[in-house]
C-alpha cells in the first residue's frame, strides 16, 4: 500500500514524531495535511525514520520542509533512527530546497490590463513594421534578379512551380466545377420564380470571373502553399539551417524567398484561370440540367454577353494575391523562433493572415476597379 | 497507484551484487544489418556502468532496446526482475516508472516551460496535489543545480548545458532506480562536463540511483564510472572496472584505454 502514517506524541521533554510506512512520493498525499498542520509550539521535535520502510526524495523533501519551518520558527529539530544513506538524502535534499516560497500570482486589475493591451499593441505594431522591412527586402533583391537573371536558381523555381502550381491544379479544378454548379443551382431558383432563367450565364459568368474563381483559388492556395513555404523554411530555421546558408555566403531571400515568390505568381494566375474554365464548366452542366439551356446557348449567351474586361479584373488581381500569400508566408517562417511548437503557430497564423490579406486586397480592387470604369 | 507504490524507489542497505539489469543473448538487426548478436550484460545495483565503443557499435541502440524503444529480434533483458522484451504489458509499464531516461539533446517538450516538464510525468502517474507536484518539480529542479529563474523557461530558452540537466530532472521526477543517460556530456565545454560528471555521482551517491551511460568521454569514465562495458564485435567484449582496460588484449581497446587522450584523463585523477 502505498501509506505513510505520522504519529505525534507529545511529552514533557518535546514532541517525538514517528514515521512509519512508505514516505515515498506516490503516499505523499496520505500525510501532506499532517505534515503541514503540525506546529510544535516548544521543542525541541524529533523526528523517528527507525520504523520507516522507505524514503526517497519527495519523502525527504516533506521531512526538509519541515526542518525548515520549524527552524524558522526557532524550534530545535533532531532527526533520529536513519542509516548515514538516508541522512546523506534528506541533506542534499534540504541543500537544494529552493529559497523562495512561492512567487506571486500575475497581477489583476485595469492598469495590468491596460499594461497588456499597450504591448500587444506595441508588438501588432513592430510585427506591422517588420513585415513592411521584409517586403522591401525582398523587393529589393527580386529587382537585383531582374538585373542579373543568370542568379535566378531556376532548378528551384520550376520545382516550386511545380508544386504550388501543377500538382494544385485536380484541387483547384473541382473547387471550381462545384462553385459553377452551386451558383447555377441558386442561380436557377431564385431566377425561375420571374421567368429570367437565361440570366443564370451572366450571373455565372460575371461573379465566377470577376471575384469567386480567383478569390477561392487564392484561398485554397494559402492554405495549401502558404502554410507549406511557413512550415518548411520556419523548420529549416529551427534546424539552424538559414544560419549555416548565411555563415556560407547564401543569401536565404534569395535562395529559398524568391523563387517560391516568384513561382506563386506565375502560377496563380494560370490556377485561377483553371478555375474559371471549371466553374463555366460545372455552370453549363447545371443549367442544362436544371434550367433546360442548352450548352450551345449558353455559350452564344456567354460570349455575347461578357465582356473581356470580366476575365481581364480576375486575372490582374491574381498576382497581387499570389504576391500577399507567398510574402505572408516566408515572413511568418522567418520569424519562427527555436521550437517545433513555434513551427506550427507560425503556420496557422500564416494562413490565417494570408487568407484575411487577401480578403483585404480584394475589397480594395472591387472599390478600384468601379471607379476607373471596368 | 498500488502497483507503483509497491514498485517505488527504497534506499535500503545495499545486497552484494544484485542486477538490476540483465541482458542475455541480445540479438538486434535493422533489415539486414547486425547490430548486436550475442550480447550479454549485467549492471549491478547501485553502480555507474559506462558503456563505450566505436561510433556505430550500436551503443545508443542498447539503450534504446533496454527501455523498449527498439524491439530485439532475439534474446532476454530483464530490468528489477522483469522481462521488458516478453513480459505482460502490465508489468511493462509499472516497471517503465522506475527508471528514468535523459536522452542526447535533453528531449524536452518544447511547449511546455522547465517546470511543466519535470511535473509531466508526475501529473501522469501520481496523485499528488497541484501545489505538492510544484514544490517537488521546484526541489528536483534545484538538485539538477539549475537556478530557480529556469523553472518558467522554456527549453527554446535554455543553453545546451541546462537542457541537459533539466532532462536529467525530468528524469528524476518519479524518484526512478535506474537512471539512464546517453551521451550526458556530449557537446558541454570542459568545465560543464566535469560539473555534470559531479552531479551524476553526488545524485547516484545520495539517492542510491543505479547510472546505465553510453559516452563517449574518457574524462567521465574516469572520473565517475564504477565499471566500463565496452561493446565491440557486436556484443560486450569486455567489462570491469576502468583501470582493467588498459590491460585488454584488443586493438580498438588498447588503444582506445592508452591513447593521448586516455593517459591525459587518467593523469588527472
Amino acid at each position: 500500500m502505498a501509506q505513510a502514517t505520522l504519529i505525534t506524541q507529545t511529552s514533557d521533554a518535546g514532541t517525538v514524531l514517528h514515521l512509519q510506512g512508505r514516505l515515498v512520493t506516490a503516499a505523499l498525499a496520505s500525510v501532506e495535511r499532517q505534515f503541514a498542520e503540525f506546529s510544535a509550539a516548544s521543542g525541541p521535535v524529533k523526528v523517528d525514520l527507525s520504523d520507516l520502510d522507505a524514503l526517497d526524495t519527495g519523502g525527504a523533501w516533506m521531512i526538509a520542509t519541515l526542518q525548515a519551518r520549524l527552524a524558522r520558527d526557532g524550534v530545535a529539530i533532531e532527526i533520529a533512527g536513519c542509516s548515514d544513506a538516508r541522512r546523506e538524502l534528506i541533506e542534499t535534499v534540504t541543500r537544494a530546497l529552493p529559497d523562495t516560497e512561492g512567487e506571486e500570482a500575475p497581477p489583476r486589475g485595469f492598469l495590468p490590463w491596460l499594461e497588456r493591451l499597450g504591448h500587444s499593441t506595441s508588438r501588432f505594431g513592430k510585427a506591422a513594421l517588420s513585415l513592411l522591412n521584409f517586403i522591401g527586402l525582398v523587393l529589393h533583391r527580386l529587382m537585383g534578379t531582374v538585373l542579373r537573371p543568370w542568379r535566378l536558381r531556376a532548378t528551384a523555381l520550376v520545382s516550386q512551380m511545380q508544386e504550388v502550381g501543377l500538382n494544385a491544379v485536380p484541387i483547384v479544378a473541382l473547387m471550381g466545377f462545384l462553385i459553377g454548379v452551386v451558383l447555377a443551382f441558386q442561380g436557377a431558383v431564385q431566377l425561375r420564380q420571374f421567368g429570367a432563367e437565361v440570366f443564370v450565364v451572366d450571373l455565372i459568368a460575371v461573379s465566377v470571373l470577376r471575384e469567386l474563381g480567383i478569390l477561392l483559388t487564392a484561398i485554397i492556395v494559402a492554405g495549401r502553399s502558404g502554410s507549406a513555404f511557413t512550415a518548411s523554411i520556419g523548420s529549416m530555421k529551427v534546424r539552424e539551417e538559414i544560419d549555416a546558408m548565411r555563415t556560407l555566403g547564401l543569401d536565404p531571400i534569395e535562395v529559398l524567398v524568391l523563387p517560391r515568390v516568384i513561382a506563386l505568381i506565375l502560377m496563380l494566375p494560370i490556377l485561377g484561370l483553371i478555375a474559371n474554365i471549371f466553374a463555366l464548366l460545372g455552370g453549363t452542366l447545371m443549367a442544362w440540367i436544371e434550367l433546360g439551356i442548352s450548352p450551345g446557348m449558353f455559350v452564344t449567351r456567354f460570349v455575347e454577353n461578357t465582356d473581356v474586361w470580366h476575365l481581364a479584373v480576375g486575372l490582374i488581381k491574381a498576382p497581387f494575391f499570389a504576391f500577399v500569400i507567398s510574402i505572408v508566408g516566408c515572413w511568418q517562417a522567418m520569424q519562427v523562433g527555436g521550437s517545433a511548437e513555434s513551427v506550427g503557430q507560425r503556420t496557422t497564423a500564416s494562413v490565417v493572415q494570408s487568407i484575411f490579406l487577401v480578403i483585404v486586397v480584394d475589397a480594395g480592387f472591387s472599390v478600384f476597379f468601379p471607379e476607373i470604369g471596368v | 497507484m498500488k502497483d507503483i507504490a509497491a514498485n517505488q524507489p527504497i534506499i535500503e542497505k545495499p545486497a552484494a551484487r544484485e542486477a538490476v539489469i540483465t541482458v542475455r543473448g541480445l540479438r538486434t538487426q535493422f533489415g539486414p544489418q547486425i547490430v548486436h548478436q550475442d550480447l550479454d550484460l549485467d549492471v549491478w545495483k547501485g553502480e555507474v556502468l559506462g558503456v563505450v565503443g566505436g561510433s556505430g557499435t550500436g551503443k545508443s541502440v542498447l539503450l534504446r532496446t533496454i527501455v523498449g524503444l527498439n524491439r530485439p529480434t532475439a534474446g532476454d533483458i530483464r530490468v528489477l526482475g522483469v522481462d521488458v522484451v516478453n513480459g505482460p504489458e502490465k508489468d511493462r509499464r509499472a516497471v517503465e516508472r522506475r527508471w528514468g531516461v535523459a536522452f542526447q539533446d535533453g528531449a524536452l517538450f518544447s511547449s511546455l516551460t522547465v517546470l511543466q516538464n519535470v511535473m509531466a510525468p508526475m501529473r501522469e502517474h501520481l496523485n499528488l496535489s497541484h501545489g505538492l507536484m510544484k514544490s517537488l518539480g521546484e526541489l528536483k529542479i534545484s538538485l539538477v543545480g539549475l537556478p530557480p529563474l529556469s523553472c518558467g523557461k522554456f527549453p527554446s530558452e535554455l543553453s545546451g548545458g541546462m537542457r541537459k540537466r533539466a532532462a536529467l530532472a525530468r528524469a528524476l521526477a518519479l524518484d526512478p532506480e535506474i537512471v539512464f543517460l546517453d551521451e550526458p556530456t556530449a557537446g558541454l565545454d570542459p568545465i560543464g562536463a566535469s560539473a555534470y560528471d559531479e552531479l551524476i555521482k553526488d545524485l547516484q551517491a545520495s539517492l542510491g540511483l543505479t547510472v546505465f551511460m553510453v559516452t563517449h568521454d574518457l574524462d567521465s569514465l574516469y572520473a565517475i564510472c564504477d565499471r566500463v562495458a565496452v561493446i565491440a564485435e557486436k556484443r560486450v567484449l569486455v567489462e570491469g572496472p576502468v583501470s582493467e582496460m588498459s590491460s585488454v588484449d584488443h586493438p580498438w581497446i588498447r588503444e582506445y584505454f592508452t591513447g593521448p587522450r586516455a593517459r591525459a584523463a587518467q593523469d588527472k585523477r
